[in-house]
C-alpha cells in the first residue's frame, strides 16, 4: 500500500496531505482526552501502535505469486477509533520512509490517509455493526481487522486510478486493484486471524480495560 | 482460550506456507514474490510514460541486507512493547491474586 516517493503528482499529494493532517490533528486531541480519563490506555495505545509496527514490516507471500505486507490497522480502531490509528500510522509511516525508502515523505499524506484512516475507518464501522448484532468480540476482530487491512489497499488503489486515470479512471482502477488489492485477500485473512489472538489475550489479562473504552460489556468481561 | 490461539496461528501458518509450496522452484528471476508496492510503480511507469517521478528518497538501504536489518529493527521495537504489556498485565494479576 505504499505508494513510492515521488510516484504522486504534487497536486495529489497536497490534497491528501491535508485531509491526513485535519484527521491526524483531530485523533491527537482524541488521545489526550482518553489519556485523561483512562490511565489505563496507556498499555493498551501502545499495544495497538507497536501492533502496527510489527505487521507492516512482516512481508508475506501470497497466492498471487508476489508479496505483501499487512497493516495491523483494524486492531487499534476497536480501541480508540480511526483518526487515533491515523495518528499512530504517522509513525510507522515515518519510520518506513525514512529508513527503508518504503513509501515516502512526499506520499506520506496518501500513505497516512489509506492505511490510517480509510482502512481503520471502514474496519471500525464492521465493528460497530457486528457488534450491536451481538456477534462476539472475538469474531468482530477478525472482520473488523480483515477489511481494514483490505480496504486500506483499495484505498490505495483508489489514490493511484485518481491521479493516473489512463486511458480512463475504471481501467486504471481494475489494474491496480489487481495488483494491490487481489494480493492482499489472504494477509487480510492472516491479518484478521493475527488481531483475533492479540485480542483474545487482552480480554483474557485485562477485560476491565475494555470495560472502560467501551469494547466489550460488563457481562462479556465476567463470562471471561 | 490457549487452544484456539494456537489453532488461529497454525492457520496464519498455512496461509504464509501455501504459497511458497504452490509457487515452489520460483523466485525473484521468473518474476514471483516480488513486491506489490514496485508492481504498482511500474504499473504507472507503464501507463504513463511521460510521467516524472518527481521526487526520490533522501537515503535508501544501500543493500538487501541492510534493509533487512532495519525491518528487522522494526518487528523488533514492535514485538518489545507487546511483551512488556503483556508482561506489565501478567505480573499485575498475579500480584492481586498474592494479596487475595
Amino acid at each position: 500500500m505504499h505508494i513510492m516517493e515521488g510516484y504522486l503528482p504534487p497536486e495529489w499529494c497536497a490534497v491528501w496531505f491535508v485531509i491526513s493532517l485535519i484527521v491526524v490533528i483531530y485523533g491527537l486531541m482524541q488521545v489526550r482526552k482518553v489519556l485523561a480519563e483512562n490511565d489505563d490506555a496507556m498499555p493498551v495505545l501502545a499495544l495497538s501502535g507497536a501492533f502496527m509496527f510489527i505487521l507492516s514490516s512482516l512481508k508475506m507471500p501470497s497466492v498471487t505469486g508476489s508479496c505483501s505486507h499487512p497493516c495491523g490497522n483494524g486492531f487499534g480502531a476497536v480501541f480508540f477509533g480511526p483518526a487515533v490509528t491515523g495518528l499512530l500510522s504517522v509513525i510507522v509511516l515515518l519510520f518506513q520512509a525514512i529508513l527503508l525508502a518504503h513509501g515516502g515523505l512526499t506520499t506520506l499524506g496518501a500513505n497516512v490517509f489509506s492505511m490510517g484512516i480509510v482502512g481503520p475507518f471502514c474496519g471500525w464501522v464492521v465493528w460497530k455493526a457486528l457488534r450491536s448484532a451481538n456477534v462476539s468480540g472475538g469474531i468482530s476482530m477478525f472482520f473488523t481487522a480483515f477489511v481494514a487491512d483490505l480496504m486500506t489497499y483499495v484505498a490505495t488503489a483508489v489514490e493511484l486510478s485518481l491521479a493516473f486515470p489512463t486511458p480512463n479512471f475504471m481501467a486504471a482502477l481494475s489494474t491496480f486493484l489487481v495488483i494491490f488489492a487481489v494480493t492482499q485477500i489472504p494477509l487480510a485473512i492472516a491479518e484478521g486471524l493475527l488481531s483475533t489472538v492479540i485480542y483474545n489475550y487482552i480480554v483474557d489479562a485485562r477485560p476491565d480495560i475494555l470495560v472502560k473504552l467501551g469494547v466489550i460489556s460488563d457481562s462479556e468481561a465476567g463470562a471471561n | 482460550m490457549n487452544t484456539k490461539n494456537i489453532i488461529l496461528l497454525i492457520i496464519v501458518a498455512i496461509l504464509i506456507i501455501a504459497p511458497l509450496v504452490i509457487f515452489n522452484g520460483h523466485g525473484e528471476n521468473d518474476g514471483y514474490f516480488g513486491g506489490s508496492d514496485d508492481q504498482g510503480g511500474e504499473a504507472i511507469e507503464k501507463s504513463n510514460p511521460n510521467y516524472k517521478v518527481w521526487a526520490a528518497p533522501a537515503w535508501e538501504p544501500p543493500s538487501g541486507e541492510i534493509e533487512s536489518l532495519l525491518f528487522a529493527l522494526q518487528a523488533a521495537i514492535g514485538a518489545i512493547i507487546i511483551g512488556y504489556v503483556f508482561g506489565y498485565w501478567h505480573g499485575g494479576n498475579n500480584a492481586k491474586k498474592d494479596k487475595k
